[in-house]
């Protein structure tokens, strides 16, 4: 519990209609996206609106060390915002303001509180696009976004949140304000503050400000959806893609628990006994050469063994392909209470290995595990089913993701593609780093937060 | 079986499926404004999971947070995992009722709604609820509330009308050879305000050979007392429309407003869950429940030899309880496109909630506004000389908003412009022979 005189503080900062003390108001903030994790209330949520407020906020916070959680739209798949430590969740979602497009430098600068699309709607009219595009895009915001360093369904070829971040304004523990990176596409001196802070899921200090690539929006594109009856021809006609030279937009694949949840829930006429599902799509600025690798990546999936192939003819037909890949994790929600979704992810050769130990695991611990992902960058989304109130299962599933994590860095993989660790994966960390890895990590956190006040208990477990 | 308004529990599944993915943050108008988790859909999801499990009371915070819900549905329809999440929201607002009691003074209001014989009473003589309820505004041809409950005294509610439609209208109204016979259940805001829809439905319905009742003892559909939790109410004025429309032998019940319809269609099967008797009867009559825009292209046919030119370029505002209630949104677009000299020209999100939601725009003046003014932007920004939308709460609230945001266009129920259609029509004949 805080005391009245830290939060007459805090109004007094803020205003009191941003200072939120309610137990009802607290409870709203005590989860995020993530299953399968405590719930845990704050003492009291704070809505900033100014550069200014956060500096006073985190000043006061490091006097009295008080921990701060800072929160976007609370999306995030692994407990980022969870307030572990309790103390104070800093609302970002009033400070969304798009400060600068610069059309001609290919630039914006924004606040991180801004939903992503806002951003997108906004460079439009400009021809341009933001590419990062995770599956939540209409509701993330974008310092939600740099800071678990976010992907999507374009991470193959456009890469992914920190391909496109090229400067940032930080907050850092003790109150001082940082900038790092900024709008030259070179730039090389010091160290690269800029990566380290992309991805660092509010740990190391509050971004505040985000200068960030645009790129031209391509202008055609191709779409279509290739079935497979077994995984291994599936996983070549990946690998088969790729190594003719073509890289597509998106290379998604759902396997057949998925297949099958989706078809039950959407009842859109896929195959229920097909192995595999591959949603493909090509895209560019000049339309022969968009048609000639379509044309490519239609030829290796029948030479692959595609055992019938759907292409999209209009904007309509796109969108029932897309609205079938978009489908698997609300359908694959619905069939248990509890969905514990993981993140896994791969080289992008080992995925046909990578889909046969999660069906052995399946089978071992007796569950449902229905996986769809980014099979392009090897990001897999093996999604458990299951109950949290069955104690006896939930021990089985704890086994499970265990095993998960173990096959994924056997195969030369990592804990998390794209959701990040917050508290969910942090106990798996030293797994992947060893001791000297984390070693360094803590250093650096030890030394940008020497009290532990930026999102304790995420990244390296409870101290 | 407990119904969901008498138990939570029954609610228990659909507060499972909710996989907090946060995505009804897209289009909660109420948390767009306010920014805040206790506003959005899971928020209030959690509330509710908090006090079955036991780890929240029944308080005044929890009330607040639970009104703060349209019951638009927009985060129903959007949702992946197609949580009801209104279906929610209304039995906890019952059992909230239940635990603590209702407001002394809605319950004097929904007291005298219910009252055998007495449901027509809170309106009827107009007099009566007006003298309660509003004032005249001086200027504006509008009235002030002065109800002392904390209601904004800055809303301009319309006057009402001197003589509400039911009296105005004979109970039966004989055409030569009907084709169909259908009851007319005008809702409140017809009967009491905008009697001109009223009667231009009446027309319309009159032009196309159609025979239609409308019973005198009808009165409120109780939508407002089911947002406000009182589902003992409800139940009784359920029971009294399930009584009154199951004597009637007709093909269709007509409804010129979603909520209205809504209620019929779903909400009177989900308070008899309990009384298969009952229920029985409410599913006869939710059959015969069609919106009248629907009844006409449906279930008649649109004839165009019928329509004359309405040179007007409009817009059209979707209400909620008709476009995600009772999923009627293309009717009104396919009457309005089929009308010659009309221009309908489409306004951005025109399915988002107008703010209104009944008595939320009563309770929550400023917040039901600030939702308001993105509408009158978007219907600014397609230069329409008029809006069209086919629900009396919609055309109250675009009113007021007018008013506010001076934008001063008319609003028209979708089948006031058909009734204008079917006139210029019938007047160019008669100038012709
Ligand atoms: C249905 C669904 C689909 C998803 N699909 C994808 C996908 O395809 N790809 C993908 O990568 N992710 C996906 N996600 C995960 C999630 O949406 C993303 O991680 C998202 O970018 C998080 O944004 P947010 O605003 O919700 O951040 P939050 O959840 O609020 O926060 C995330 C982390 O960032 C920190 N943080 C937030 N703002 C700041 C700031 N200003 N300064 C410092 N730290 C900050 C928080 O402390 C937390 O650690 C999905 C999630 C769901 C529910
Ligand atoms: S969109 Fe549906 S499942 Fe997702 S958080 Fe909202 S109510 Fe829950
Ligand atoms: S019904 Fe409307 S107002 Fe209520 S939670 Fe859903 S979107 Fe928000």
């Amino acid at each position: 519990m805080l005391s009245q005189n830290i939060l007459n503080e805090l109004i007094k900062i803020v205003g009191k209609e941003n200072v939120l003390t309610s137990k009802e108001d607290l409870i709203t903030y005590s989860f995020d996206g993530t299953a399968d994790v405590p719930h845990i209330l704050p003492d009291v949520v704070v809505t900033p609106t100014t550069k200014e407020q956060i500096v006073k906020i985190v000043k006061l916070a490091s006097q009295h060390k008080i921990p701060i959680t800072t929160r976007g739209s609370g999306t995030n798949l692994s407990g980022g915002t969870i307030p572990v430590e309790n103390g104070i969740v800093l609302s970002m979602l009033k400070f969304d303001k798009i400060l600068e497009i610069d059309a001609e430098n290919l630039v914006a600068v924004v606040q991180p509180g801004l939903v992503i699309q806002r951003l997108n709607e906004a460079v439009a009219p400009y021809g341009l696009i933001y590419p990062p595009d995770p599956g939540t895009v209409t509701t993330a915001t974008m310092g939600g976004s740099v800071s678990e360093c976010s992907g999507g369904l374009r991470g193959l070829k456009y890469g992914v949140t920190k391909d496109y971040v090229m400067g940032l304004e930080v907050v850092m523990a003790n109150g001082d304000i940082i900038r790092t990176g900024g709008k030259t596409v070179k730039n090389v001196s010091g160290y690269d503050l800029t990566k380290l802070f992309t991805g660092a899921e509010g740990t190391l200090g509050i971004i505040t400000e985000i200068t960030v690539k645009l790129i031209p929006a391509p202008k055609y594109r191709r779409s279509m959806l290739a079935i497979f009856d077994n995984i291994e021809n599936a996983g070549k006609a990946i690998a088969d893609i790729i190594k003719n030279q073509v890289i597509p937009a998106t290379l998604e694949i759902m396997d057949n628990v998925t297949i099958r949840t989706v078809e039950n829930y959407a009842k859109i006429g896929l195959p229920t006994d097909a192995a595999a599902i591959l949603v493909i799509e090509v895209d560019g600025s000049v339309e022969q050469v968009v048609l000639n690798e379509f044309d490519t990546v239609q030829r290796i999936c029948k030479e692959d063994g595609a055992t019938q192939i759907k292409i999209a003819n209009s904007d309509k037909e796109r969108d029932s392909i897309f609205a079938a890949r978009r489908a698997a994790l609300p359908a694959l929600a619905q069939v248990k209470p509890t969905t514990v979704l993981e993140d896994a992810t791969v080289p992008r050769s080992k995925i046909p290995d990578m889909l046969k130990a999660l069906d052995e695991i399946a089978k071992k611990y007796n569950l449902k595990i229905g996986t769809f992902g980014h099979a392009g960058d090897g990001n897999l989304h093996p999604t458990i089913l299951t109950d949290e109130s069955n104690t006896e299962e939930m021990e089985r599933v704890h086994k499970a993701v265990d095993e998960i994590f173990k096959v994924a860095l056997e195969l030369g993989g990592t804990l998390s593609g794209e959701h990040g660790i917050g508290m969910a994966k942090a106990k798996y960390m030293e797994l992947q780093f060893g001791k000297e890895g984390m070693a360094v990590m803590k250093k650096i956190k030890d030394a940008l937060d020497p009290d532990g006040i930026m999102n304790p208990g995420k990244m390296f477990g409870g101290n | 079986m407990a119904t969901m308004y008498d138990s939570l529990d029954a609610v228990k599944a659909e507060i499972l499926n909710c996989m907090k993915c946060g995505n009804c943050q897209e289009v909660c108008p109420i948390y767009l404004e306010e920014k805040k988790e206790g506003a959005v859909a899971r928020g209030k999801i959690k509330l509710v999971d908090a006090v079955l499990k036991g780890d929240l009371e029944y308080t005044e915070g929890l009330a607040e947070k639970l009104a703060l819900c349209l019951t638009c549905k927009a985060c129903v329809k959007h949702c992946p995992c197609g949580v009801q999440v209104d279906k929610i929201i209304l039995a906890a607002r019952s059992a909230l009722v239940k635990k603590k009691g209702l407001h002394p003074i809605k319950k004097a209001i929904f007291g005298t709604l219910k009252r055998p014989g007495l449901f027509n009473m809170g309106m009827k003589t107009g007099s009566m609820f007006q003298g309660l309820a509003f004032k005249k505004h001086k200027t504006l041809n509008g009235a002030y509330p002065r109800f002392p409950f904390g209601l904004d005294m800055r809303r301009i509610i319309p006057p009402l009308a001197t003589t509400p439609l039911r009296n105005l209208l004979p109970e039966v109204i004989k055409v030569d050879k009907p084709v169909k016979k259908v009851a007319f259940f005008t809702g409140c805001t017809m009967n009491f305000i905008y009697v001109d829809a009223g009667k231009a439905l009446v027309d319309v319905l009159k032009a196309n050979n159609v025979e239609v009742i409308i019973p005198k003892d009808q009165h409120c559909c109780a939508m407002p007392v089911l947002a406000h939790g009182d589902s003992d109410t409800v139940k009784e004025m359920a029971k009294s429309h399930v009584d009154l429309f199951s004597k009637l032998d007709v093909d269709k019940i007509i409804t010129a407003c979603g909520s209205c319809g809504s209620m019929f269609q779903k909400h009177y099967l989900e308070i008899f869950e309990d009384n298969p008797e009952y229920y029985a009867k409410a599913k006869k009559i939710a059959d015969k429940i069609m919106d009248i825009s629907d009844f006409i292209v449906k279930e008649i046919g649109l004839d165009e030899s019928k329509l004359g030119p309405v040179n007007m370029k409009v817009t059209y505002h979707d209400p909620c309880h008709l476009n995600r209630g009772m999923g009627v949104k293309d009717s009104p677009r396919q009457i309005l496109k089929a009308i010659p000299g009309l221009e309908l020209i489409e306004m951005k999100h025109a399915d988002r909630c107008c703010g209104s939601a009944g008595s939320f725009s009563l309770t929550h003046y400023d917040l039901s506004m600030s939702i308001h003014k993105h509408k009158i932007d978007n219907i600014k920004a397609t230069k329409a000389d008029a809006v069209v939308t086919g629900c009396g709460a919609c055309i109250m609230q675009l009113g007021d908003g007018m008013n506010r945001f001076n934008h001063n266009v008319p609003i028209y129920h979708t089948v006031e412009i058909l009734a204008k259609s079917y006139a210029a029509k019938k007047k160019s004949e008669k100038s012709a022979s």
